[in-house]
């Protein structure tokens, strides 16, 4: 088995040398050093392991070891995300922040895909993934499948995100939003994901509860849409095989549908579905108390899944496509309204009973606030699909208001919630290492998101206002140039939002650090799964 | 599903579905009425919404809706409106004489809104939103013009653009690069001399040279005092209002390298509505 690999190893190391020497552009050339450096690392460590005596690791308990590193890798990059998003929010505010001795790499325009992918993907992403193995073995009563299968997932998944942000900062980028990775950071992405699908069905087919339970559901859709909408979206020909740029399949306007397609569905299945799935386990268990409704979990489950994957063409109001594929996005867009809300109205409801918990347990605080803007932005979003609203608010900063009260709000909140549960649990810590700086953390991260929110708001709505104002004879009254004037107040109170959440993860990194460092271990908890 | 399952949750008095998972277990409430009646609400509306608009693709387009609604209908209603509202003072405007347009009020006024629309949209950019200018972007609110200040010089202007390629008519002139012409130290005493033009700080004794240097190479379109010539856009270079900068380093870059300020032509789709609002900025000759 051994010399397998090695062989394998040879020949990513014989590519990725010829790739340096044949490299058309520079973020190839980087990305085929970094693919030699590994590979000959690996190949090193194989080497050195062939012929000796194989250590036989304990496989019947839970594989935590991966989500250990997986609530790493999401502070992490949690921190790396929102610092990115602090520095771009300063340079809208302040643009001599582009630094001109720093140009081509640290402008806007670059650094921009970098903060959504290291948000979305990479916090996001790693939160799902490791929160996915985490689930799926507790409530499966099963360890992962697929032996070290699972750790390929993870640190595949990682490279690919090292892949993709050096890419944006060195000029590689397929201009598509979300989906920015050119042709060979997506193939190696495919790879990685069918991995992570199969690690996941692999353990929910050895199950040895009799049910699946519902957080899986939402985990499994995530995992297969997502993989549907990638493959799809990134169908493009390599212009050479030896350099990052890439031409797409589809163009125009089909373009354009796919593209949002993929990109409304990138939120429906990833920050939505995939998260609802860690809401569904997190939540009941914070609290201590059972799911409020089945009955709600089946039907929201499959008309949101169902609803989802059409409401993309609102992205594209008023534009080149044809009415009626805009007229369906909009309407299966409102029609998504209740099924998104059952989801909240089972996560708030799970706390009848310890309602009293919001005033001792700011995780279980976190986790509300969280379902709040997800209920938030989940009416939101329906509402500004609706077309006579859309014209208002489209191309404003009301949809970077409307995003980030979601990303913010749901998505980083569950998150911080879930991060605080595990970290205690995976090191055998009774508690995490500070209450106050978790209540810290809340505030902080709360009156950041309303600061930022807010602004964005008034900012977004004023400028579609100002573009849209025409004098009594239907003259255009306002310069493009006067509505970015118009905007600086609400860029700076946004800015500071982005610090003040971003001081909160700086402190929940410190507090997971701590955590994990200090403390006496308790006994390690063992699953025992019901009959 | 709940038949022979009597595990009954003690906080709420509602059975459970007697699954269990890693301790997680699942009340068997009822759909909330309230939710099942908004979403029933949400579908028959989307049902009347496809009925009504856009909706249901056909094998060659779609259906139109029984309102008739289209978007570019929609944006084409909107300016029409306007189009006819306007449709006297644009035929007017369009044949106005220019020289006598502030005569009639009501014209002027149209003229100068819909100008300074367009200007915001497309001349905003590089000469600022307030007409201001910037380095390199003739500032319009002052009386110093490179090709004229009277109003049809200023619709020719824009009209035909400057130093352009897409444009026969456009003005055209171009100032040598004196760097190939010139020593290094004839293009300092110049400078010095243009600087003592507009009188400004000067070394005295560089500039009696570059007196003898500006006549010999600059006065022919300069002038011998340095007031410029319209007709070939060549600056004034007495007025202490400079294009690219009026301090020592920048002029010997102009002198050196010479300068080539383009603006593209605009046509003569509402050129009389924007050379009337450059015109009334407060340069107007």
């Amino acid at each position: 088995m051994n010399y397998v690999k090695l062989l394998v190893l040879s020949i990513v190391i014989l590519f990725a040398a010829m790739g340096i020497n044949f490299a058309r552009d520079l973020a190839y050339q980087v990305h085929a050093t970094l693919i030699l450096f590994i590979a000959a690392g690996m190949f090193i460590w194989v080497l050195r392991r062939t012929d000796e005596p194989v250590v036989q690791v304990d496989s019947n308990g839970y594989m935590d070891g991966v989500v250990r590193a997986g609530v790493i890798a999401t502070g992490f990059w949690g921190v790396v995300g929102f610092l990115v998003g602090v520095i771009i929010a300063l340079q809208l505010a302040f643009p001599v922040l582009n630094l001109d001795w720093a140009q081509p790499f640290a402008n806007f325009g670059r650094l921009r895909p970098l903060h959504t992918s290291a948000v979305i993907f990479a916090f996001g992403g790693n939160a799902l993934i490791m929160s996915s193995f985490y689930i799926v073995q507790r409530t499966c009563g099963a360890r992962l499948w697929g032996g070290n299968l699972s750790w390929f997932v993870f640190w595949g998944y990682n490279l690919f995100i090292v892949l993709a942000a050096t890419g944006y900062l060195l000029g590689a980028t397929q201009s598509k939003e979300y989906a920015e990775p050119e042709w060979y950071i997506d193939i190696w992405l495919t790879i990685v994901w069918v991995a992570f699908l199969v690690v996941f069905m692999g353990t929910i087919f050895t199950r040895r509860e009799r049910h699946i339970y519902v957080a899986n559901w939402f985990l499994l859709s995530f995992i297969v849409t997502v993989a549907m909408l990638h493959v799809v979206n990134n169908l493009s020909i390599p212009v050479s095989f030896w350099g990052s740029k890439s031409v797409q399949v589809f163009a125009g306007v089909q373009d354009a549908m796919t593209q949002w397609w993929y990109g409304h569905n990138a939120v429906g299945f990833f920050l939505t579905a995939g998260f609802l799935g860690m809401m569904y386990y997190f939540v009941p268990k914070q609290a201590g108390r059972p799911v409020f409704s089945y009955k709600l979990s089946i039907i929201h489950f499959w008309a949101l899944i169902f609803l989802y994957i059409w409401a993309g063409p609102h992205h594209l109001h008023y534009t080149a496509l044809p009415d009626w594929a805009a007229t369906l996005g909009m309407v299966f867009s409102i029609i998504l309204w209740m099924p998104s809300w059952g989801g909240m109205i089972n996560g708030l409801m799970t706390l009848q009973g310890a309602w009293d918990k919001l005033r001792t347990d700011p995780i279980i605080r976190m986790m509300v606030v969280s379902l709040a803007f997800y209920g938030m932005s989940t009416f939101e979003g329906p509402m500004m699909s609706i077309r006579a609203v859309n014209s208002l608010s489209h191309y404003t900063d009301w949809t970077i208001g409307h995003v980030h009260s979601g990303a913010l709000g749901w998505n980083g909140m569950i998150t911080f919630g879930a991060l605080y549960f595990l970290t205690p649990k995976l090191w055998g810590r009774t508690a995490m290492y500070s209450m106050s700086a978790i209540n810290w953390h809340f505030w902080l991260a709360t009156i950041g998101i309303v600061l930022y929110a807010s602004s964005m708001w008034v900012s977004g709505i004023m400028e579609g206002l100002m573009w849209r104002e025409v004098d009594a004879q239907g003259f255009l009254v306002n310069s493009f140039a006067d509505t970015v004037t118009a905007k600086f107040p609400m860029y700076v109170v946004r800015a500071l939002g982005g610090v003040m959440y971003l001081t909160g993860a700086l402190i929940m990194v410190w507090n997971m650090w701590m955590t994990i460092r200090g403390g006496q271990k308790v006994a390690a908890p063992v699953g025992i799964p019901a009959e | 599903m709940t038949d022979k399952n009597q595990d009954i949750d003690q906080e709420t008095g509602v059975e459970t579905t007697g699954h269990d998972w890693d301790g997680i277990k699942e009340l068997n409430n009822p759909l909330p009425r309230w939710w099942l009646w908004c979403f029933y609400l949400t579908i028959v509306w989307g049902i009347g919404y496809v009925i009504a608009y856009p909706a249901w693709p056909l094998v060659n387009g779609a259906t139109a809706g029984l309102l008739g609604y289209s978007t570019r209908a929609e944006v084409a209603t909107e300016i029409a409106r306007f189009d006819d509202l306007n449709a006297d003072l644009r035929t007017a405007l369009a044949a106005a004489d220019m020289t006598t347009l502030g005569e009639d009020q009501d014209l002027q006024r149209f003229a100068v809104a819909g100008g300074a629309a367009v200007f915001r949209a497309n001349c905003s950019q590089c000469h600022g939103s307030g007409a201001n200018g910037a380095k390199g972007y003739p500032n319009l609110l002052d009386d110093d013009w490179l090709w004229g200040g009277d109003i049809e010089t200023i619709v020719y202007s824009i009209r035909h653009g400057i130093r352009n390629e897409l444009d026969d008519d456009a003005h055209y002139s171009q100032m040598p690069a004196f760097g190939e012409i010139l020593e290094t130290e004839e293009i300092s005493a110049l400078v010095q001399h243009v600087r003592s033009l507009s009188g400004a700080e000067y070394d005295a004794g560089l500039a009696a040279t570059g007196a003898d240097l500006f006549l010999e190479n600059c006065s022919d379109c300069h002038g011998e005092t340095g007031l410029g010539d319209r007709e070939q856009g060549a600056p004034n270079l007495a007025d202490a209002i400079w294009l690219y900068g009026g301090d020592p380093a920048t002029l010997e870059q102009t002198i050196t390298y010479s300068r080539f300020g383009v603006m593209p032509p605009w046509g003569t789709r509402q050129v009389n509505a924007v050379a009337a609002y450059v015109h009334q900025l407060g340069g107007g000759e």
